[in-house]
């Protein structure tokens, strides 16, 4: 009887998850739906104009995938050499040590910092060298945000390369060492190969950290509606325009950044599916 | 003839103060095979890894006394290039399962960043593979993965990837313990054959093994070497009181 029971409340619970997760897909498509009845979905995705003045009212997406996509990829860019080298240290070279669990409980930390910390971090600190660099004349703008975002994800890059690199068997490594070879041969030909797909999907789903990223990145990135002249330029993400905008808006404005934040949802939907395919073949090897 | 590897007073430890390999004294003449046997934990692998220097990887493991490979200290020269003059196979077949067949016999040149010409690639997988009798079950598919291959086929991989590199010594932990009896049978006749050009230390557990492969058998016990003798004269007369008892199944 208990068990029955028990087992009822479990497949309950589990139907909860699954029931809500159908809701807010429900919500977002429903809300969003006024949008892609007036452009029709291409036209929404395709259009970079976003004019939100009643006499002349137009929204578009591109502007923000667009500033999304550099952004985070940006980010990826400037993460990787830094969890790379985190993960090498606490995978390879100081594997088991208490050096390398000092090193990883400080990366994990990294990851318990609140975005909105990193987002004041970021104007007062950071924006003041960026500006030094002479890289804009207000500091904010796809670069200033791409570097705090870049700090923000290397926790999640670097435990799962970690993990990767330590799992390369040991008697693989002794094999390449037993043929003359050193250290950073063995790292180069024999661990990197052998860990690549799961690094890969490491850094799959720091993609995705990044371009769902908010609360730094709005208070960063600049928050113009135009497609982002560069890397100096200014811009918004898909999350910080409606960060930015929902306060205010109705009607089609409302739902149109409804239907941004459906795209942004199906978007990181998919790089996580990517990086879960990816892990999969790992462990069949 | 002049032995071709001596060992001098030699002491592993990894940790101080108790030695795993406690002061091994021994020669082991060219185009031998020699066997290392004892029970589980007499130290015969810590042995065998240290004449290649396998024991530097982990900073604390301690080696004292000398090794002489051809007169020269091989504590005493670069460890990458006492490895590529004593090659080594392991219990546990490694080839690399990133690298093709074609690449895993060439792992060695490759690793140390020696770049050969198509043809000099060529000549010593072939004759590489030749060597180990792996040549004609494997040429039709040299861009298959390494890992692709059965288990006797792949040590057999990883010895011709040992030879490739033509060493002076080769090490041998084991090497048929993670075998069927067929493979294990090929690799015997294989080692019998390569010593001809090779010479040959093989730990092993198997006692009709090494009555049936070594020239030489080394007998240790708690990190002593306590005899080293003719094979043939150690198995039917025994100097040692625990050879014998080892040998004769009363412990190991």
């Amino acid at each position: 009887m208990k068990d029955k029971l028990f087992r009822f409340v479990l497949f309950f619970a589990a139907l909860m998850i699954l029931l809500l997760s159908a809701g807010i897909i429900y919500s977002l498509v429903s809300r969003s739906l006024d949008t892609f009845n007036e452009y029709g979905v291409w036209g929404f995705i395709s259009n970079a104009e976003w004019d939100p003045r009643k006499a002349t009212e137009e929204y578009g997406a591109l502007s923000f995938i667009v500033g999304t996509l550099y952004t985070a990829f940006f980010a990826l860019l400037i993460c990787i050499p830094f969890s790379l080298s985190v993960a090498l240290f606490n995978g390879e070279y100081f594997k088991g040590t208490k050096v390398a669990s000092a090193v990883s409980s400080v990366v994990d930390l990294l990851a318990g910092i609140p975005s909105i910390v990193f987002g004041l971090w970021g104007f007062y600190s950071v924006r003041p060298i960026v500006i030094a660099l002479g890289v804009n004349a207000q500091g904010f703008g796809i670069f200033l945000s791409s570097i705090v975002l870049a700090i923000m994800i290397i926790p999640y890059a670097s435990s799962l390369s970690t993990e990767f690199i330590s799992m390369v068997p040991n008697n693989m490594k002794e094999g390449a060492y037993s043929l003359g070879a050193t250290r950073l041969e063995v790292i180069r030909r024999i661990s990197f190969p052998t860990a690549s797909s799961g690094i890969v999907a490491a850094y799959i789903l720091a993609l995705g950290r990044a371009l769902g990223e908010t609360m730094a990145v709005t208070m960063l990135i600049g928050n113009t509606d135009r497609i982002p002249s560069g890397l100096r330029g200014t811009g918004n993400t898909m999350a910080s325009v409606i960060a930015n905008q929902f306060g205010e808006a109705d009607g089609l404005k409302l739902s149109s950044l409804i239907a941004i934040g459906l795209i942004l949802f199906i978007i990181t939907a998919i790089i996580n599916l990517i990086a879960k395919m990816v892990m999969k073949r790992l462990s069949k090897v | 003839m002049k032995p071709i590897l001596e060992l001098k007073n030699l002491s592993v430890s990894y940790t101080p103060g108790k030695n795993a390999v406690d002061d091994v004294t021994t020669d082991i003449y060219p185009n031998t095979i020699t066997a290392i046997m004892g029970p589980s934990g007499c130290g015969k692998s810590t042995l065998l890894r240290a004449i290649n220097r396998m024991h530097d990887l982990y900073p604390h493991i301690r080696t004292t006394g000398e090794i002489l490979l051809k007169g020269k200290n091989v504590l005493e020269m670069d460890a990458m290039k006492v490895r590529r003059l004593v090659g080594m196979v392991f219990q546990q077949p490694n080839p690399f399962p990133t690298m093709s067949i074609y690449d895993n016999v060439l792992a060695g040149y490759s690793l140390n960043g020696i770049r050969l010409k198509r043809r000099e690639k060529d000549e010593i997988v072939e004759q590489s593979l030749k060597s180990v009798a792996l040549w004609d079950e494997v040429k039709d598919v040299m861009s298959k993965r390494g890992s692709f291959l059965s288990g006797g086929q792949q040590q057999r991989l990883c010895i011709a990837r040992t030879l490739a590199m033509r060493p002076e010594v080769l090490l041998m932990d084991e090497p048929t313990s993670a075998l069927d009896p067929i493979s294990t049978n090929k690799i015997e006749e294989l080692l019998l054959e390569l010593k001809k050009q090779f010479t040959i230390i093989v730990v092993t557990h198997n006692m009709s093994q090494a009555a049936r492969i070594s020239d030489n058998s080394m007998f240790m016990y708690l990190g002593e070497l306590i005899e080293h003798g003719n094979t043939t004269q150690m198995f039917t007369k025994p100097k040692n009181k625990r050879t014998e008892e080892y040998l004769t199944g009363v412990f190991g």
